[in-house]
């Protein structure tokens, strides 16, 4: 049920001339269900705003939410949705928020037409049913956010020597967080100039096939690029998966330990830029 | 049509790759390459993909090929600058690009090179010095 | 639901190179990411010289789409040309009647999240692929 313009208009005087009580009778309301944990003078503030903006879009005869008048006030809500699901308050919590304004103008004018009552407390509903939705987009974006945010901290990768990057994984390694990883260290690996890369698996539980062929794919991605891979901290379970999954490491060094894994690396890094001296001074 | 210039350093030929190269510029720098070892007598060659965003198997086989010329040609080929997102595809596709060396850029690249020549012209003097023998003629057009 | 495509006639190898960067202009534009980037103009690149070498020339045809919940891009690859007799056969891994690694049709499968194939002996082959964004 939508409002009609007179229907709005009557409102609109009704909340503008009521507006002290009416936000005080709100805020009483909204501050018992949310037991506290705002202080009584910012829901004020709140309130204060909403009824505004509520004024606003009333007295420039909005129908409904979505009409152009009430532009400012979904904006309102948003924010409102915005902040709530930040600070930690439940969907159902920032939504009765909103209701709450419905009582508070039953209380505050008596012998309101029930007609234009329904019209009106249709028109809060929406706009409390505006707040649930922004409520849960918000909430998926940190979500997601903070998803990402678990995938950065939990793939670090350090640069333990000259020429020589470490990729320490520590947890379960999904999909996903296999592709970021091998991403990261690839690049890693551009960006440094280092020839030499440790990916080292103490911190990983388990290893299943799927992991297997992440790293796998890995190291075959780093060797294209002209860097070496070696996987250490195999424990003694983890080598036993392996064996048992029928997983082929082929030719990849790896090693019991992060220490031996650098030191395997110094000694071909050594060899390496050594060769032509060492080769010359041989009788 | 567009080529891709070769450019002579030292005793290494430099190949920069900055186009998206069709097929027929692929298989021309193939060719200029190992008119470019003949004429040079360059004994390394490093081609360098980094401004490449994709490597699909047929750039790929050019590669492989021209590494197996340069060979033949008594050349090392090095390619240098693959990018991670090019390497991860060529993993995904089933390219593993055998015969070719790589290095992370082009300084790398030279090293790598500069190591082989090293490691061979010693074996040579060795061999040289057990039964001193003269360096055999080396056969070029 | 779907954008209009743009039509590419490949009939030279520079036609080749015009798909490689129309589906990599779509690719930025739907925000792939950019090892999926990489994926999909990749597997672009093997199918439309597919589309060239064994198909005799056609077209391909690159559409951003949106499935409502992720946004991807489609391309298909359309010849008239002598078609695959036997499938299971061309997508082994080193199988090739072209003289290429023969990696085109298999290793272009596993760049692309949904492969699609229709092929008749002497009518033509048509593969439609999408890679949807992560």
């Amino acid at each position: 049920m939508t409002l009609s313009a007179d229907e709005a208009a009557r409102f609109a005087a009704l909340v503008d001339e009521h507006q002290e009580a009416l936000v005080t009778a709100w805020t009483e309301r909204v501050a018992s269900t949310l037991r506290g944990r705002l202080s009584h003078a910012e829901l004020q503030r709140q309130n204060g705003e909403l009824r505004r903006g509520f004024q606003q879009a009333l007295a420039g005869s909005a129908q409904d939410l979505a009409a152009e008048p009430a532009a400012e006030l979904r904006a309102q809500l948003a924010e409102l949705s915005s902040t709530r699901a930040r600070q930690g308050f439940s969907a159902t919590e920032t939504a009765v928020s909103i209701f709450a304004f419905k009582d508070a103008v039953l209380n505050a004018f008596d012998g309101v037409n029930v007609r234009d009552y329904v019209a009106f407390s249709s028109f809060v509903d929406e706009a409390a049913l505006f707040t649930f939705d922004s409520y849960v987009r918000v909430r998926e974006e940190l979500i997601a956010d903070q998803a990402e945010q678990l995938l950065e901290l939990s793939t670090p990768v350090v640069k333990l020597w000259e020429g020589v990057v470490a990729v320490p994984l520590v947890g379960t390694l999904d999909s996903a967080r296999a592709q970021v990883v091998m991403e990261r260290l690839l690049q890693t690996l551009v960006d440094t100039g280092s020839p030499y890369a440790i990916i080292d698996i103490t911190g990983v539980p388990a290893v299943d096939t799927q992991v297997a062929q992440h790293i796998l794919k890995t190291v075959v991605a780093a060797r294209l690029m002209g860097a070496d891979c070696i996987i250490s901290g195999i424990r003694p379970q983890i080598a036993q998966t392996i064996v048992a999954l029928g997983i082929e490491f082929g030719d990849i060094a790896t090693k019991s330990s992060l220490a031996d894994a650098l030191r395997y690396v110094l000694a071909k890094a050594g060899q390496n830029k050594q060769s032509k001296q060492s080769k010359r001074r041989e009788p | 049509m567009e080529r891709v210039p070769v450019l002579k350093i030292g005793d290494i030929l430099l190949v920069s790759i900055q186009i998206d190269m069709e097929d027929q510029v692929a298989l021309q720098l193939q060719e200029d390459l190992a008119d470019r070892i003949v004429a040079t007598g360059c004994h390394g060659v490093v081609i360098d993909i980094s401004a490449l965003d994709i490597v699909d198997s047929f750039v790929g086989r050019t590669l492989a090929t021209i590494a197996a010329i340069s060979k033949v040609l008594d050349a090392d080929t090095v390619v240098v600058g693959m990018r991670p997102a090019v390497a991860i595809t060529l993993v995904e596709l089933g390219l593993s690009l055998p015969g070719i060396r790589t290095a992370l850029n082009v300084e790398l690249g030279m090293e790598l090179l500069a190591r082989e020549r090293a490691d061979y012209d010693d074996e040579e003097e060795d061999a040289d010095g057990e039964d001193g023998a003269e360096t055999p003629a080396v056969f070029t057009s | 639901m779907s954008e209009q495509g743009q039509r590419i006639e490949v009939v030279t190898d520079q036609d080749v190179v015009r798909v490689r960067q129309l589906v990599r202009t779509l690719a930025v534009a739907v925000k792939l990411s950019l090892v999926d980037q990489t994926k999909i103009v990749t597997a672009a690149s093997e199918l439309a010289r597919n589309t060239l070498v064994y198909g005799g020339g056609g077209w391909v045809e690159a559409t951003s789409v949106d499935n409502g919940r992720r946004k991807g891009i489609r391309i298909v690859f359309a010849d008239q040309g002598p078609g695959i007799a036997d499938l299971d056969l061309a997508f082994t891994d080193g199988y090739t009647t072209g003289g290429g690694l023969g990696l085109g049709l298999s290793g272009a499968r596993r760049l692309v999240d949904e492969f699609d194939i229709v092929t008749a002996v002497g009518e033509g082959t048509t593969i439609t692929v999408t890679k949807w964004c992560r």
